[in-house]
């Protein structure tokens, strides 16, 4: 045991632990990230439970279980929360789901098992989605159809109502984000247009008119569509619902409100399966809803990646430059050494310092210059001058360039000396060894530089929060009015949406499965760019070692 | 043939100018880094030095030969139109820019015009003036400007309003001198009076208007109560622009009165200014400071105190607080008068001969020392803006540019204690919001600082023996094939976003801490216990079953055993926190220990943040364990050292600069890190070590406030300052890191 000691293997062991501590809370939190950001879009069952109060009665309570917990029983009996003696150490309760959210004080509510008499998962209990006050569960009576109560065939019924309502407010919804948008994105234009000759003091009459002559025509174009609009909307509400909630009352729920309907109780698991992708999809692909804290995330996924390209425009001529300056170019002397420093450093300033700089130097100073000079005539509202994507970018641009250059780097000084000596003694100068030779091989390894830059930069958030980044931008930087890419306006971004929903949101307890959903997201994307960078990676670093001998 | 070596020569040179444009593009494209990094650096300075820009004050302009003898002088807020009032109830108007610069433009006089026996102003912030004639009747004034915009031009109208009233109001006191001095103050329809009359005797008197429901005019109420315990010649009088404190400065003592109810004044404090040691000195001159909370008091032996309400243990008291003096040729003279500003903390106090003084108290700086006058100074007052000094002496009316944009911040007092109004003692405080102007935003950068530190402490407690240990293990006993799958683990455990680890910090990992805190105590006991059991036990297994399992799979064999002590103190904590804590380990914290406890505390901060850092000092250690020349580890492996003793004698010490620069990489992204303390502390500015207690750290305080600050004010600048000392704290850790790194490579290849 002493020499056991002595030989010092317990502390090789030690330090063995220490990597296994490492490598299961990297597997364990990405499990946990995986497992919750996966569940929320399975259609789980909803219970029906009998329960009886404190007082004594009986009560019902339909609902999701959202989470299950152990609680030791002394406690609760301590808090007064539990009366009678259970049995065992603890006691287990739920916390339930119970939507409804304009009907009960809270939609979440915790159950313990104690006091449940009864638990089922009764066939026909529906759960409806709704644009408003979130999920609502019941049994559906009847449907009403403009006017008449239908109470045969009410679950295809419904279905169809429900089809026909969420395609005539998506139309009203196109019509008013594109017509309508490109009107008022055009009057805008106008009034800055008329603004402008103002400024420079040649605002003819001649000019007047013509302004307001496009004004009037935009006007009453805008009154035709106005009309449809109202015409839409006035179609989808024309259906109603009847509900039996848990308190057993009759509900009407207007059918323009709902967005889907599921009866999770009455599904096969194959159909569970194809809801479940439907879900991942609308999560993916339509606009968040409630303060963020229902729908989807494509907006957010849009200005991730939007901005993370432009971003990689910027940083990819400038970190391959750099790099090859200090791998080609550079002698071995002071200047060399201390742009290696700087290189270093900027991987090493914090990343709220990048967003400091970019508000003042990008956003307040040169964004305040561009806008003294080419669009006065939109002041005092700044154009440039104000957080946007494209100061998002340049400062991520900036906070990304070391990654390029010394992935970049790397990657040549794998390329054998030999190919160099060789092309430059078949008469080539530098530069054409460089850009003919050099640079195309190590391609893979810019590529590498690129990729983990764009998956550093896609989960940097706290430099965005100062630059660009907002918690609901109504607009996409990219859209079909001229000149269709808006680099000054603002964004949203994975990495905020996570912050702003799981920290800022009213109803914290409602958001947070989205948060998972979000959070895997971005972490599987970020996960698959690093895997695929540190394969490219791999890759190349065997192929050179062949090419060395 | 001689024209395609003409070709050849042509494309021959083209190619050489083409070379060359591409040496001095990529070397300019090279440089470009070292450029950004000073951008950086230049631009924080930039915005921050302005804060640190000694104050000053110019005159810029003058109206000679003024006619009147004007008792008071103001000026508007653009600085274009000053008003200057005469004790019998004349105000002129005088121009200061444009054509008419230095013209009276227009004169108004009061109803009771010639028959004033009083004049006084209010606080600066209020604009209004008052007078009281022979009939104690009060008449309050308010000149101020209308802005218009004929032919798109800005144009302002001068013009005398009358906030109470053109009437002028009788105080119907039963005392039939009439008032030679007197102050007061307004605060929406109430009127808060002090006035002495020639006999001696002091009053003080509210008026509350009332609007009668019938006819729409002001019925006033009035309430007069004599200050009788007031002895000696009054220096002057003070009404808080509240009402709810009147303060009376006499030759030596200060009287400090509560009127909240104007029907019991109550004398709060009667404070001796004067110590009898210093026999000869005397007050000469008293003013509120803006806010009315500060009073500030000239002694004739050029010495200014500041004295202040505060809440200390024993009750409420009133106490100087510090003291300033007079400096350059105005030392040691009488104070004639003091000026305050608007809505800081800055005043301003002259002598006798002209001599002034600019002072901020707050951050006890002497900001300027001058003359801006020829002569005694009559009058002067700040402009609403505080850019600007009127004054008027010998008949001159003199304006004066003041540059002073940051007279709070001083870098004494952003690192220093200090004693703010209200405060019961000097402290550490940061909080910038502002919700009202007498607010006083207080700037230190102290418990901030301190909090960056704590959180980098922690997380440091926390990732230094984990991520160096594993970086050892990894690079030195790990089978090969071990090692490719745990290196871009973690890797990726790099890349993980921050904003992911904060969220999962805050939203999860600190609620199952707080519900299982005996459990994290228990895994940190048992965790290394069960290591080693492990240890022995597979020491003491037969060979044979030792020989399935390839060496440097120790980490792969550990495994299940950490899950398992983990899940086991998990299940076992609520066991231990009814035996040892009665059931709940918080409340037993909160109450039987006395500690504060946060959910977001510390010690998730410690983990979470940790779990950032581990990768950092992984990987950079690892790369200087795993670089050690082999040759130096086999010498010593085949002189009969263990591979232990050679990992410690040998190996480690090789490779000490590069854990160094490993540790000092981590504190650098420690320090920065910005979302993890964001979301999982409070984000409360305190200054304790306890690991129940959250912090802020500079980083989050940037995020947090920065969007909110305006541009180009203190706190603006102050927030560049904070991301200017991480910059250079980052930049020199990591330089330090660095350069010890690069002497370590160098070593190696010379090995």
């Amino acid at each position: 045991m002493k020499l056991w000691f002595k030989s010092g293997s317990p502390w090789v062991w030690m330090t063995a632990g220490a990597v296994s501590i490492s490598l299961l809370s990297v597997i364990g939190l990405l499990m946990l990230i995986a497992s919750r950001g996966l569940s929320y879009f399975w259609p789980s069952s909803i219970h029906q439970f009998e329960i009886t109060t404190q007082s004594g009665a009986t009560k019902t309570i339909i609902g999701e279980i959202y989470e299950k917990e152990q609680v030791p029983t002394q406690q609760l009996i301590e808090s007064g929360v539990l009366f009678e003696q259970a049995q065992g150490e603890t006691v287990e309760r739920y916390l339930i789901k119970t939507g409804n959210r304009e009907y009960v004080d809270l939609d979440f509510q915790w159950l313990l098992t104690p006091y449940i008499k009864q638990q089922s998962t009764p066939s026909g209990l529906a759960v409806f989605e709704r644009s408003k006050n979130g999920n609502f569960y019941g049994y559906v009576e009847s449907v009403v159809q403009d006017g008449n109560v239908i109470t045969e065939n009410k679950q295809q019924v419904l279905l169809a109502a429900i089809e026909r309502a969420v395609e005539l407010n998506g139309k009203a919804l196109d019509l008013q984000n594109n017509e309508i948008g490109a009107i008022n994105y055009e009057l805008e234009r106008l009034r800055l247009k008329q603004r402008k000759h103002e400024l420079d003091g040649d605002l003819t009459d001649q000019i007047k008119l013509d302004l307001s002559e496009k004004r009037q025509a935009l006007q009453t174009e805008y009154l035709v569509y106005e009309k449809q609009l109202f015409e839409f909307r006035q179609l989808a509400k024309r259906d109603s619902v009847i509900v039996k909630d848990m308190r057993g009352e009759q509900v009407t729920l207007p059918v323009n409100y709902i967005l889907d309907v599921t009866f999770p109780n009455d599904m096969s698991f194959l159909a569970k399966l194809g809801q479940y992708g439907h879900q991942i999809g609308k999560f993916i692909m339509d606009d968040p809803r409630e303060a963020n804290t229902e729908g989807g995330v494509f907006p957010a996924i849009f200005g991730t990646v939007f901005m993370v390209m432009l971003m990689a425009v910027i940083v990819t001529p400038f970190g391959v430059i750099a790099a090859v300056y200090l791998h080609e170019y550079a002698g071995n002397g002071a200047i060399t050494k201390i742009i290696r420093i700087s290189v270093i450093n900027l991987a090493g300033v914090p990343s709220i310092v990048y967003g400091v700089f970019g508000l003042g130097f990008f956003v307040y100073m040169l964004g305040g210059s561009l806008d003294q000079l080419f669009y006065p005539e939109a002041l005092p509202g700044p154009t440039f001058g104000t957080p946007g994507v494209m100061w998002s970018a340049l400062t991520l641009a900036i906070l990304t360039l070391p990654v390029v250059i010394v992935s970049t780097e790397e990657g040549l000084s794998r390329i054998p000396g030999a190919l160099r000596q060789g092309s430059l003694a078949l008469g080539a100068t530098k530069a054409e060894t460089l850009w003919r030779i050099v640079i195309p091989m190590a391609s893979p390894a810019i590529m590498t530089g690129l990729i983990l830059a764009v998956a550093r930069a896609a989960g940097e958030v706290a430099p965005l929060m100062l630059v660009g980044v907002v918690k609901m931008a109504p607009t996409l930087p990219l859209d079909g009015n001229f000149p269709f890419v808006h680099l000054d306006r603002k964004f949203m971004h994975l990495g905020f949406h996570i912050y702003d929903v799981g920290f800022q949101s009213p109803n914290v307890e409602a958001a947070r499965p989205l948060v998972y959903a979000t959070s895997f997201l971005l972490v599987s994307v970020i996960v698959a760019l690093n895997i695929t960078a540190i394969g490219i990676r791999n890759h190349l670093r065997e192929k050179y070692k062949a090419l060395d001998h | 043939m001689s024209r395609t070596s003409d070709n050849a020569l042509k494309t021959e040179s083209t190619r050489l100018i083409k070379d060359k444009v591409a040496k001095y593009g990529v070397t300019v494209g090279g440089v470009m880094v070292l450029c950004a990094l000073l951008l950086i650096f230049f631009y924080l300075l930039y915005i921050v030095k302005p804060v640190f820009n000694a104050p000053h004050i110019e005159p810029i302009s003058e109206i000679t030969e003024l006619t009147k003898n004007y008792v008071s002088v103001s000026v508007e807020e653009q600085n274009e139109i000053a008003f200057a009032l005469t004790k019998q109830g004349e105000i002129d108007f005088y121009s200061l820019s444009g054509e008419d610069a230095g013209q009276l433009v227009l004169t108004e006089t009061i109803p009771s015009y010639n028959r004033v026996t009083a004049f006084n102003a209010a606080a600066p912030q209020q604009g209004l003036f008052g007078y009281i004639n022979q009939q104690s009747e009060l008449m309050i004034v308010k000149p101020t400007v209308k802005i218009s915009f004929p032919n798109d031009k800005r144009k302002l109208m001068p013009y005398m309003s009358f906030p109470f009233g053109e009437a002028a109001m009788p105080l119907e006191v039963d005392n039939l001198f009439t008032i030679d001095q007197f102050s007061f103050a307004t605060e929406e329809q109430s009127i808060g009076l002090v006035h002495q009359h020639t006999d001696s005797k002091v009053y003080f008197t509210k008026l509350e208007g009332e609007e009668d429901m019938f006819s729409d005019e002001i019925v006033w109420t009035k309430n007069s109560t004599e200050l009788t315990q007031v002895n000696g010649k009054i220096i002057s009088t003070f009404v808080s622009p509240g009402l709810s404190r009147v303060f009376v400065v006499t030759k030596t003592q200060l009287y400090v009165f509560d009127t909240m109810d104007a029907e019991e004044v109550e004398l709060l404090y009667t404070v001796n200014l004067v110590a009898k040691s210093k026999s000869g000195v005397t007050i000469t001159a008293a003013n509120l400071l803006a806010g009315a909370n500060s009073m500030i008091i000239g002694f004739s032996n050029g010495v200014l105190e500041q004295w202040f309400e505060t809440n200390s243990d024993e009750g409420r008291d009133f106490v100087k607080v510090r003291q300033f003096n007079m400096t350059g040729e105005a030392q040691g003279s009488a104070i004639d008068a003091i000026y305050p500003e608007f809505y800081r903390r800055t005043f301003l106090a002259s002598t006798n001969t002209g001599h002034i003084n600019l002072f901020h108290t707050t951050s006890e700086a002497e900001l300027w020392q001058g003359q801006i006058a020829q002569g005694k100074i009559n009058t002067l007052s700040f402009s609403p803006r505080s850019n600007a000094v009127i004054s008027i002496s010998n008949n001159t009316l003199d304006i004066s540019k003041v540059d002073n944009e940051h007279p709070e911040v001083t870098w004494s007092g952003l690192w220093q204690e200090v004693w703010y109004e209200g405060y019961p003692k000097a402290d550490y405080v940061w909080q910038s919001s502002s919700a009202s102007d007498d607010f006083e935003s207080k700037f230190s950068l102290v418990p901030i600082s301190f909090g960056t530190l704590k959180a980098a402490m922690y997380a440091m407690l926390f990732a230094v023996p984990i991520g160096l240990s594993a970086a050892i293990y990894t690079a030195y006993f790990m089978a090969p094939n071990v090692r490719k799958i745990v290196k871009p683990t973690v890797e990726i455990m790099e890349a993980l976003p921050t904003v992911i680890l904060g969220f999962l910090a805050g939203l999860w990992l600190a609620p199952v801490i707080e519900q299982h805190l005996p459990g994290v105590v228990l895994l940190l006991i048992l965790l290394p216990i069960a290591i080693l059991l492990t240890a022995f036990a597979w020491h003491n297994l037969p060979q044979k079953i030792k020989n399935m399992v390839p060496q440097g799979w120790d980490s792969i064999i550990l495994l299940p055993i950490v899950v398992l002590v983990s899940y086991a103190s998990f299940s076992l904590s609520p066991l231990v926190e009814l035996w040892l804590f009665d059931g709940n380990t918080r409340l037993y914290i909160t109450n039987e220990l006395g500690i504060n406890f946060d959910q977001r505390n510390s010690l998730i901060v410690g983990i979470a943040m940790g779990f950032a850092v581990i990768p950092t000092i992984f990987s950079i250690a690892e790369d200087a364990v795993f670089s050690v020349p082999k040759t130096l580890s086999n010498g010593s492996l085949a002189l009969g050292a263990t591979q232990w003793q050679t990992l410690v004698k040998v190996v480690l010490l090789t490779a000490s600069p590069g854990i160094f620069s490993a540790v000092m990489m981590g504190l650098g992204r420690a320090v920065g890190e910005t979302m993890i303390v964001l979301m999982a502390t409070g984000n409360t500015p305190i200054m304790d070590w306890s690991i129940f207690e959250g912090m802020r750290t500079l980083s989050a305080n940037i995020a947090v406030e920065m969007p909110e600050s305006e541009v180009g004010s203190s706190h603006y600048r102050i927030l560049f300052l904070a991301a200017f000392v991480l910059f250079i704290f980052t930049f020199v850790v990591n330089t330090i890191a660095e350069f010890v790194r690069q002497r370590l490579r160098e070593k190696y290849s010379s090995l």
